[in-house]
């Protein structure tokens, strides 16, 4: 499947909201309790129940008012850390490039909360929306954040934000088509708007969610040069009971079926030396520490040093894709 | 609409004023942005910089209740323009189309704010025979096309706004001159043959004590433009409710029966004189004057009203009819007025939530009590339906039956209806509506059912009115079965009525509503078409739903073509006329399909052209800028503070300057609807707008004390409220007249019941109405403000 994309319009977006609660709508989220906090802009932040929010900014140039209307929601990046820093591998690339998550395996860590560069998802009770409650493993908080519709995609239909946006400030297409239309739309506006840009295109090697700015990204409350910060590495003593043992009774595989190990080490689409051909994943390793795990006893052949390789060698990519955006 | 919402698109120029259209009408933005990105210029006009202004080209602030002012200056501008550069107009169009060259009765004056004719102790227009055309000696108006004599209406037209100088005019609105004329001069180059501006309008505009001379200046400034008729043209009133269009076309308005014929009074004591009064007469060939027809579509209604009861002799049933006062006030305020003081001692109030919605809440409210009984339908129990147990009174004091009867959501009905555009549109329903729920249908048939049963039993003042009426809708009535009946039938052969061309006033056809005559007829149900394939070049989606008149979707479509009958614009043709065939292609044509262009375009008129100078109006055919009822300035157009014919009916209750300093104003948001009850129970919509506010400048603020998102004390003549404070950039504080004046804004959606709840802001609001609707003054009036 071509890789899919959502372009939205800053240009466009009237600042509505039907794409906040359409959202909400679909995806069976409760409404957040809220106060005026004297802005339009509510919730403040997003949460395990809100995936989609728009932020509004008033600025003033010259005495020139304008007001800014931008989603905040997850970016579907090509190189997510939330993907890479999930040590359950809970995090997928679906082929389309969008990033999704398992929900059955999340232990609540928080890890992918707190590293992701746009504050996309958040932790929240395991059955917050009835329709998509966890079933496995014990009540708990599991992180939540736009999936791109992914259930609708599979039935054809385009996510449900974009359907609803009145003015088509949302669109839907495969991602080569919207960058090139991103692009013609920035240039259409550079007139009026000199510091427009496509976000999106290379951020992290390439958003699938790309967005027409009028202004420079901060302005639009957006991360200028989006970057994976340094993170420790998963205790995996701290792993939760249930887990261990849905593991071990075989009800959660130890690595999902679909899921490529690569993904949990590296940023996706870095060039990176061949690694040596370890005779399990590779991501699997990092977990190797692990002794106490039962499950994981069937992968000792891998060893401590291919966990210290594993280590190793996600730092060197992390590094590596650092390098990789300065240039 | 004169247009419809796809037609927005067409257009070169979009000019917003007094609507805040992307809050308030998202969709009508999938058509502006089309507009735009084809190169379209986006102008909004407006006291607050909205959602709408976030997306202009061009924002320009206003003082709330100025829009003459501006409007004004923007003719004066226009006029001298034409003067100048006449090749830039489509002179064609004002010659021909237009009253410009129509010469007035040189007893019309205007001096010092006051037109001919006024009467001080009526506080109206008593004598309007100086408002009239000049006939010559066949009674056809006499004609100056070359607009030279002084008496013709371009000449006096000129005369009237000269005194709108973009120096007078920043003094008062607070634009400043340069963007004034960024405005008049963006605004002005639709004037061209090839190009279309269109005006896009709502409740801004509207609810003004000049509401409807604000509306009259878009007339003006379009008829000068030549944008009336035309594709990516005309003045369209974005209408608040998705069914509002509707109705009004069905008369929910007391000064009409439905299809805005007017109501019957006690000056109409016959049906042959109510007949005769509505109909116009003309003996100028070029005109198809279609009012002539009206006793036809009179006819048909009582038929359809009264079926076999309504008899030649019996005037068709017309004694049945209740008749007005002559001269009477029956509108939203005056309702309450007669609520207030005993008269009216019962309310009946469907969808509708005056409690919130209603001016000067406090006072609607405590009319509320004075109700013997009050049947509330509705989706929730709203403010009106909980007046009695609202805060700060005692239920125990309080004598009013209260009936809520459960009505159904949208989704949960079929019928029809009528968006902005006069398109009717038929919807299904989706789902049973939850627990006792029935259709404002089924709930309609069933109470008028039992009233006819008890006035058949007990009699009754004019019993017959309510016995004789056609009313066999059954025990579940269909709605196919009322769409039918409002288009009509031919009583002769049963069948349905093709469209209104072939209605008779001899009693032989019915139709409820002559409009809708068409919609429903022997090919099946018009409305329900959903054919999305545009045939034209212009997007009319002619096969998609049904648009009144015949299916018509740009009326006025006669001024889209010059007198040999080519598009003035070919780019954007609407119709065309094939002189050898002697047939129109395109749009259905407006009125007298086998007529050529010879005829004058704007049918609806007795004289056949538009009316720059208008006499119909009830303050004077000019639009003159009065300061509102409540105001900071003095007028500095004239010694006539405030419109001399405007409605006042609490004059005591006026605010001042001296205690009530700034110019507030009301306005909906995207996130709630209206008087709140269908969004403020929906958590969802609640989360995102949870409670009352209010916008402030930053100045003021500061002035103020008042921190962003504290709560503040709104407080006016009638009452006042608490908030949260709002301080944005997105208001600024205007130098009208040499003085500061700060403008603050409410959301006026909350109330008392639901989840988001909060003080209405229709409790500052007057009792005041326009001179020709007695539409409330919603829109401007004076406040103070104070930390809470
Ligand atoms: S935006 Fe955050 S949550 Fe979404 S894919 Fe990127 S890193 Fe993951
Ligand atoms: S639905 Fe579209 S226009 Fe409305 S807020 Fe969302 S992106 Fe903006």
């Amino acid at each position: 499947m071509a890789e899919k994309a959502i372009l939205f319009d800053t240009t466009r977006c009237i600042a509505c909201r039907a794409c906040q609660v359409a959202c909400k709508q679909w995806w069976e989220l409760p409404a957040e309790s809220t106060i005026n906090r004297g802005t339009y802009e509510n919730p403040p932040v997003l949460s395990a129940s809100t995936w989609n929010r728009l932020r509004f900014r008033e600025t003033s140039v010259n005495g020139k008012i304008n007001w800014l209307f931008t989603r905040h929601a997850c970016m579907h990046c090509s190189s997510a850390v939330c993907v890479w820093v999930c040590p359950t591998f809970a995090r997928t690339y679906e082929e389309n490039g969008s990033v999704t998550i398992d929900r059955e395996r999340c232990i609540g860590c928080g890890r992918c909360e707190e590293f992701c560069p746009f504050k996309a998802p958040v932790l929240g009770r395991h059955n917050i929306s009835p329709r998509i409650a966890v079933e496995l493993g014990t009540p708990r908080q599991v992180a939540f954040k736009c999936v791109l519709c992914k259930d609708r995609l599979e039935d054809g239909l385009t996510p449900s934000c974009v359907k609803t946006c009145p003015p088509g400030a949302l669109q839907f297409g495969d991602r080569e088509g919207l960058v090139a239309k991103g692009k013609a739309r920035v240039n259409a506006i550079k007139a009026a708007h000199p510091k427009a840009s496509l976000y999106g295109e290379t951020e992290l090697n390439g958003l699938h969610v790309m967005y027409v700015l009028m202004e420079k990204p901060a302005v639009h409350g957006l991360p200028e040069n989006p970057q994976v910060e340094d993170y420790p590495l998963y205790d995996e003593n701290t792993f939760p009971d249930w887990y261990v043992r849905a593991v071990a009774d075989g009800k959660l595989p130890a690595f999902p079926p679909n899921a490529k190990p690569e993904w949990y080490l590296q940023p996706k689409l870095v060039p990176v030396p061949a690694p040596p051909e370890p005779a399990f994943p590779a991501a699997v390793s990092r977990i190797i520490p692990s002794w106490s795990q039962p499950a994981l006893w069937s992968w000792l052949g891998v060893g401590v040093i291919g966990g210290a390789v594993a280590i190793g060698w996600t730092i060197k990519r992390r590094n590596g894709m650092k390098d990789h955006k300065k240039t | 609409m004169t247009n419809h919402w796809s037609d927005i698109g067409n257009a070169d120029v979009i000019f917003i004023m007094g609507s805040n259209a992307a809050e308030n009408h998202p969709i009508s933005f999938y058509w502006v942005t089309k507009a735009m990105e084809k190169g379209a210029v986006l102008i909004h006009v407006d006291p607050r910089f909205t959602r709408t202004s976030a997306k202009a080209n061009i924002y320009a602030p206003i003082r709330p209740g100025t829009d003459i002012a501006f409007l004004g200056g923007m003719v004066k501008y226009i006029v001298e323009d034409i003067e100048k550069n006449p090749q830039n107009y489509n002179m064609e169009y004002l010659r021909e189309y237009s009253n410009a060259g129509w010469l007035i009765n040189t007893k019309y004056s205007f001096s010092d704010g006051l037109f001919s004719g006024y009467d001080a102790s009526t506080r109206s227009y008593k004598d309007k025979s100086g408002w009239q055309y000049q006939p010559d000696d066949k009674g056809i108006p006499k004609l100056d096309r070359t607009f030279a004599d002084p008496s013709c209406v371009f000449q006096l037209l000129k005369k009237h706004y000269a005194r709108y100088d973009l120096s007078t005019v920043s003094r008062v609105t607070g634009t400043s001159e340069n963007m004034l004329v960024e405005v008049y001069q963006a605004f002005a180059l639709s004037g061209r043959k090839d190009r279309a501006g269109t005006i896009l309008y709502a409740m801004g505009t509207t609810q003004h004590t000049v509401g409807s001379q604000n509306v009259r200046a878009y007339a003006i400034i379009q008829l000068l433009l030549a944008n009336v008729g035309i594709a990516g043209g005309g003045i369209n009133a974005l209408r608040g409710e998705s069914n509002v269009q509707g109705a009004t076309d069905h008369a929910l308005l007391f000064q009409y029966i439905p299809g805005y014929l007017p109501i019957q009074s006690t000056a109409h004591p016959t049906l042959a004189k109510y007949l005769e009064s509505i109909t116009t007469k003309t003996s100028d060939p070029r005109s198809g004057n279609w009012k002539q027809h009206q006793p036809k579509y009179a006819v048909s209604l009582l038929k359809a009203w009264y079926g076999a009861a309504a008899t030649k002799d019996n005037e068709f049933g017309y004694q049945y009819l209740p008749k007005i006062q002559a001269g009477g006030n029956y509108s939203f305020i005056a309702l309450f007025e007669a609520m207030d003081k005993g008269i009216v001692k019962g309310l009946l109030a469907l969808g509708q939530n005056p409690a919130v919605g209603g001016p000067n809440s406090n006072a609607e409210r405590k009319a509320l009590e004075k109700l013997d009984w009050l049947v509330d339908v509705d989706l929730w129990e709203t403010e009106t339906a909980a007046f009695w147990k609202r805060p700060g009174v005692d239920p125990k004091t309080i004598k009013t039956e209260v009936f809520l009867l459960p009505a159904c959501a949208s989704y949960e009905k079929e019928g029809s209806v009528s968006n902005s555009g006069r398109w009717a549109q038929w919807r299904y329903k989706a789902i049973d509506p939850p627990g006792d729920a029935e259709d404002d249908l089924w709930i309609m048939a069933h109470m008028m059912s039992k009233v006819r049963e008890l006035y058949a039993r007990e009699g009754g003042p004019n019993a017959d009115a309510i016995t004789k009426l056609t009313w066999d809708y059954g025990e579940h009535p269909d709605p196919n079965r009322v769409a039918k009946e409002i288009n009509g039938y031919d009583l002769n052969t049963g069948k349905l009525m093709t469209n209104f061309l072939t209605l008779k006033d001899d009693g032989t056809t019915s139709s409820g509503n002559w409009l809708y005559c068409g919609s429903y007829n022997e090919t099946g149900n018009l409305m329900a078409r959903r054919d999305p394939k545009d045939n034209s070049t212009i997007g009319l989606y002619s096969n998609w739903a049904w648009c009144w008149p015949v299916n018509r979707r740009i009326i006025y479509n006669r001024a889209s073509v010059d007198l040999t009958g080519n598009p003035f614009d070919p780019k954007r043709p609407v119709v065309k006329w094939d002189a050898a065939s002697k047939k129109w292609t395109g749009d259905v044509i407006d009125g007298f399909g086998t007529r050529g262009p010879d005829l004058y375009p704007f049918i609806m008129l007795p004289e056949g052209a538009a009316r720059l100078f208008g006499m119909g109006m009830a303050d004077g055919p000019f639009p003159e800028h009065y300061e509102p009822w409540e105001t900071p300035a003095k007028n500095v157009f004239s010694n006539i503070q405030f419109n001399p014919a405007a409605r006042v009916w609490r004059p005591q209750e006026q605010g001042t300057p001296d205690k009530f300093p700034y110019v507030a104003t009301t306005y909906r948001v995207s996130e709630h609807w209206q008087a709140g009850a269908m969004t403020r129970n929906l958590p969802w919509l609640v989360e995102l707008m949870p409670e009352m506010f209010v916008e402030i400048d930053e100045e003021l603020a500061a002035e103020k004390g008042i921190e962003n998102a504290s709560r503040v004390v709104v407080e006016g003549a009638r009452g006042q409220i608490n908030a949260v404070a709002m301080v944005t950039k997105r208001l600024k504080p205007m130098l009208i007249d040499g003085k500061v004046v700060h403008t603050i804004g409410l959301p006026w959606h909350y109330g008392y019941m639901g989840l988001a709840t909060g003080d209405s802001a229709n409790i500052l609001t007057a009792y005041i109405g326009d001179a020709n609707t007695t539409i409330p003054e919603y829109k401007a009036f004076l406040v103070n403000i104070r930390r809470a």
